[in-house]
C-alpha cells in the first residue's frame, strides 16, 4: 500500500522544479509605484491636420514619408511604415483632425503578452518594442485593445513597428520627434499627472470648447496619451466600448491559479495512484 | 505469444550498432500506396512554401492581416492540433492513476500520437513566429516574460514534450534492446505521467488563457472569462474523440501488428470511451450553457454568428453526445465512431471560431486562409502520419512488447 519511496522523491522534485518557474508571477518590484509614467497630452482642437509630426515621425524613425492626404470618411491606418496617423471627421462641431499612434498604457497587454519581454514598458513612460528579444509570435497585436502593434509581414526578419514616444530622443532630454514638429503646440510633453491637471484646466478654462471628459485617463486602466475633443470620443474614431480596468487584469486568475494547480494537482495524483495500485489482484493477462 | 509480423530482432539481445539503425531507416514493404502517391507530393511542396516563407517572409505566403494576426497555422495547427492531442494525458490518468487496466492496451499509441502532435505543432509554430531564432530566449532566461500567458503555455508545453517522451521511451529501449535503460525508464514512468497530467491541466487551459486580453476582439458567444475551463474539458473529449478515431484505423492500417486478444478488446475499449466522451460533452455542453446565460448573451442569437454558435452546440455537441450516450447503451461501435468524427468537427469549429473566425470578426478584411497555408498544414500532418507509420513499423507501439521487457516490469 505504501508509496515507492523513489517515485515519491522523483514527482517532488519534478513538482519543485515547476515550482521555481512559476515562482516568479506577480512580482512587483517596490519602487514601481513610485515612479510618475510621462506621456502626451494631444488636444484636438489645436490640431489643423498639418501632417508635419507624420512627416517628422517617418523621418525619425527611418520610415517612408506619408503622401496620402488626409479626407473626411476616408480612414487612415496607421500600419508597418506608419507609425502614426491623423484622420478628419465630421462631427457635431464640424471638423475635427485626430491623431492615431500607440497609448502608451500604464499596464500595456502587449507587455503582459510578451513572453520574452521584447514589449516593455519603460519606467519613464513610454513602452518599446526590443528587437533582439522579439521572436514574432505576433500575441502582443492579438492582445492590443488599440490595435497598434503592426508587424513587416513582407520582411524575412521582420520588425514590430509602433510609436515609441522617440524613446532616445527623451533618455536624451528631448522632445519627441512630433512634438518639434507640431506648429499648433497640439502635443504637450509631460508626466501624466501634469498633463490632466493641464488637461482638467483647458476643460474648465473653456467649458464650451471642449467635452468634458479625457480620454485615456480611465480608458484601459489608463494610457500615456490622454486626449481632447470637443465631441464625444466615439465621433472621433476612439474606442469607448474598451473596459476600465487594464487589460492584464483579464488574465491574472488564470496566472495565480497556476501556480496553485501546479502544486496541489501532483499529490492529489499521487494519492490516487497510491489508493487504486493495489485495489485489484494484479492481471499479469493485460500487462 | 510472440508477435509473428515483428520478428525475433527484439527478442535477442543486440549490441548497439549503425548498421542496425540504417537499415531501420530504410522503408519496409511497398513504397507506391495510394497514401504515399498523395502524401508526398503535398509534403515536397509544403517544403518548398516553407522555403519560400523564410526566404520572402510570411506575407508570400500567408493571408494575415494587421487586424487578425492569427490564422489556420495558430488557430487549426496549434490551438486545435493540441486539444486533440488531449488524449495522451486522459488515456495516462486512465490507465496509470485510476489503474483501469483495460486501456493498457492503447496507452503507448496513444502517447506517440501526442508526442508527435506536440512535436509538429512546435514545428508548426516556428514557421509561423516571425523572428524564430529568439525562439530560445523565453527558455534560456534572462528574457522571462512571466506575467504571459504565453510564456507559461511555451513552459508547460516543453516540459509536457519532455514528459510525454519519458513515458513514451520504454517502447524505445524494447527496440533498441537496451534492458537496463529500459528498465530504468519504466522506473520513470508513474513520475512523467503525474507531470504530464498537471502539465497538461494548465497548458490546454493555457491555450484558452491566450485568448482573454482580447475581450474586445472575439465575438461575445465566444469570449467569457470560463475559456480556460472550457477548453480543458473540451480537450477531453477531444483527444478521446481522436483516440477512437486514430484507433480505428490504426486497427485496420497495421492489423498485422496488434494481437488478437487487443484486436477483439478494442471494440470495448471504444465501448468504454463512449461513456466517458458522453459524460464530458454533457458537463461541457452544461458549462457552454451557464456561460451563456451568465453572460446575457441572448440578443446575439438571432444573427449569423448567432446561428453558427447553435450548429456548433447543437450540431456537434449536443447531437454527438445523445450519439454516445445511445450507443453506449446498445452497444453501437459504427455509431461511436460516427459520434467521435462529429466531435472532432465540433472541436475544429470551436477552436476557430475562438481564434479565427470569431477573431476580429468586425475587421473590414477578413482572413480567409491562403491555399499556400493550407498546404502547408497538410504538409504537416502528413510528415507526422509518415513518422507515425515510421516508428510504429519497428517499435513495440501496437504490437506486443518482448518478452524480456514484461519480466523487467514485475
Amino acid at each position: 500500500m505504501s508509496i515507492n519511496r523513489r517515485i515519491f522523491f522523483k514527482t517532488a522534485g519534478l513538482i519543485g522544479a515547476s515550482l521555481t518557474v512559476g515562482k516568479s508571477f506577480g512580482e512587483t518590484s517596490p519602487e514601481k509605484n513610485e515612479i510618475e509614467f510621462r506621456g502626451m497630452l494631444y488636444d484636438s482642437t489645436r490640431c489643423v491636420g498639418c501632417q508635419e509630426c507624420e512627416k517628422a515621425c517617418a523621418i525619425a524613425h527611418n520610415l517612408p514619408e506619408p503622401q496620402d492626404e488626409i479626407k473626411a470618411g476616408v480612414l487612415r491606418k496607421t500600419s508597418e511604415t506608419q507609425r502614426c496617423a491623423i484622420n478628419l471627421f465630421n462631427t457635431t462641431k464640424g471638423e475635427v483632425y485626430v491623431r492615431k499612434q500607440c497609448m502608451h498604457c500604464n499596464e500595456p497587454a502587449c507587455a503582459a503578452a510578451c513572453l520574452t519581454e521584447a514589449m516593455h514598458k519603460t519606467i519613464e513612460g513610454p513602452v518599446i518594442w526590443r528587437e533582439p528579444k522579439c521572436m514574432g509570435c505576433r500575441y502582443c497585436m492579438v492582445s492590443c485593445p488599440f490595435d497598434v502593434p503592426k508587424f513587416e509581414y513582407n520582411s524575412a526578419n521582420p520588425k514590430i513597428q509602433k510609436c515609441d514616444m522617440c524613446y532616445d530622443r527623451i533618455l536624451k532630454g528631448e522632445k519627441s520627434a512630433c512634438i518639434e514638429a507640431c506648429p499648433g503646440e497640439a502635443i504637450t510633453f509631460g508626466t501624466r499627472r501634469e498633463l490632466i491637471a493641464e488637461a482638467r484646466k483647458r476643460i474648465a478654462e473653456n467649458p464650451e470648447l471642449y467635452f468634458d471628459q479625457i480620454y485615456g485617463e480611465n480608458v484601459a486602466g489608463g494610457t500615456g496619451w490622454l486626449y481632447l475633443s470637443p465631441v464625444p470620443f466615439n465621433e472621433i474614431g476612439l474606442n469607448t466600448k474598451l473596459q476600465n480596468s487594464s487589460y492584464p487584469e483579464l488574465t491574472k486568475g488564470f496566472l495565480y491559479s497556476v501556480a496553485s494547480v501546479d502544486v496541489l494537482l501532483p499529490p492529489l495524483l499521487l494519492g490516487i495512484y497510491a489508493a487504486t495500485k493495489n485495489n485489484q489482484p494484479k492481471e499479469d493477462e493485460n500487462d | 505469444m510472440t508477435n509473428p509480423a515483428y520478428p525475433t530482432i527484439a527478442e535477442n539481445e543486440r549490441k548497439f550498432n549503425w548498421q542496425f539503425l540504417v537499415n531501420e531507416l530504410k522503408p519496409k514493404g511497398k513504397w507506391l500506396t495510394p497514401f504515399n502517391i498523395i502524401s508526398l507530393p503535398i509534403m515536397l511542396l509544403g517544403l518548398a512554401l516553407i522555403v519560400l516563407r523564410f526566404w520572402k517572409g510570411l506575407g508570400a505566403v500567408t493571408n494575415l492581416t494587421q487586424e487578425i494576426p492569427w490564422g489556420l497555422w495558430i488557430g487549426f495547427d496549434v490551438v486545435t492540433g493540441v486539444a486533440f492531442a488531449g488524449g495522451a494525458y486522459v488515456v495516462t490518468f486512465m490507465v496509470y492513476i485510476l489503474n483501469m487496466k483495460k486501456y493498457h492496451s492503447i496507452v503507448r499509441v496513444t502517447v506517440l500520437n501526442g508526442f508527435l502532435a506536440y512535436a509538429f505543432y512546435t514545428g508548426a509554430l516556428l514557421i509561423d513566429l516571425g523572428r524564430p531564432w529568439n525562439v530560445v530566449n523565453p527558455i534560456i532566461g534572462n528574457n522571462y516574460g512571466t506575467s504571459s500567458v504565453m510564456f507559461l503555455v511555451a513552459w508547460h508545453f516543453l516540459l509536457y514534450m519532455l514528459a510525454e517522451l519519458f513515458e513514451f521511451s520504454p517502447a524505445i529501449a524494447e527496440w533498441l534492446g537496451a534492458k537496463r535503460a529500459h528498465k530504468i525508464l519504466s522506473g520513470m514512468t508513474i513520475g512523467a505521467v503525474i507531470l504530464g497530467i498537471t502539465l497538461s491541466t494548465l497548458h490546454q487551459s493555457g491555450l484558452g488563457a491566450l485568448f482573454l486580453m482580447a475581450k474586445d476582439k472575439i465575438y461575445p458567444l465566444w469570449y467569457s472569462e470560463f475559456i480556460p475551463i472550457l477548453f480543458v474539458v473540451s480537450s477531453i473529449f477531444a483527444g478521446l474523440s481522436m483516440v477512437i478515431f486514430e484507433g480505428s484505423i490504426s486497427n485496420k492500417v497495421f492489423f498485422n501488428q496488434i494481437s488478437e486478444k487487443n484486436h477483439k478488446a478494442h471494440n470495448s475499449i471504444i465501448h468504454g470511451l463512449s461513456k466517458i466522451c458522453a459524460v464530458t460533452m454533457f458537463a461541457y455542453f452544461f458549462l457552454q450553457f451557464l456561460v451563456f446565460i451568465h453572460d446575457k448573451n441572448w440578443n446575439y442569437m438571432n444573427t449569423p454568428m448567432g446561428y453558427w454558435f447553435l450548429v456548433e452546440l447543437i450540431g456537434f455537441v449536443l447531437i454527438p453526445m445523445m450519439m454516445f450516450f445511445y450507443s453506449y447503451r446498445t452497444g453501437n461501435i459504427f455509431m461511436i465512431k460516427l459520434a467521435a468524427i462529429l466531435t472532432m468537427i465540433g472541436v475544429i469549429l470551436n477552436r476557430l471560431n475562438v481564434s479565427v473566425i470569431g477573431f476580429r470578426w468586425d475587421a473590414p478584411v477578413h482572413y480567409i486562409p491562403s491555399w499556400m497555408e493550407i498546404v502547408v498544414t497538410m504538409a504537416i500532418i502528413f510528415t507526422e502520419i509518415w513518422i507515425f507509420r515510421w516508428v510504429v513499423n519497428r517499435m513495440p507501439v501496437l504490437s506486443e512488447s518482448p518478452i524480456w521487457a514484461k519480466e523487467n516490469n514485475h
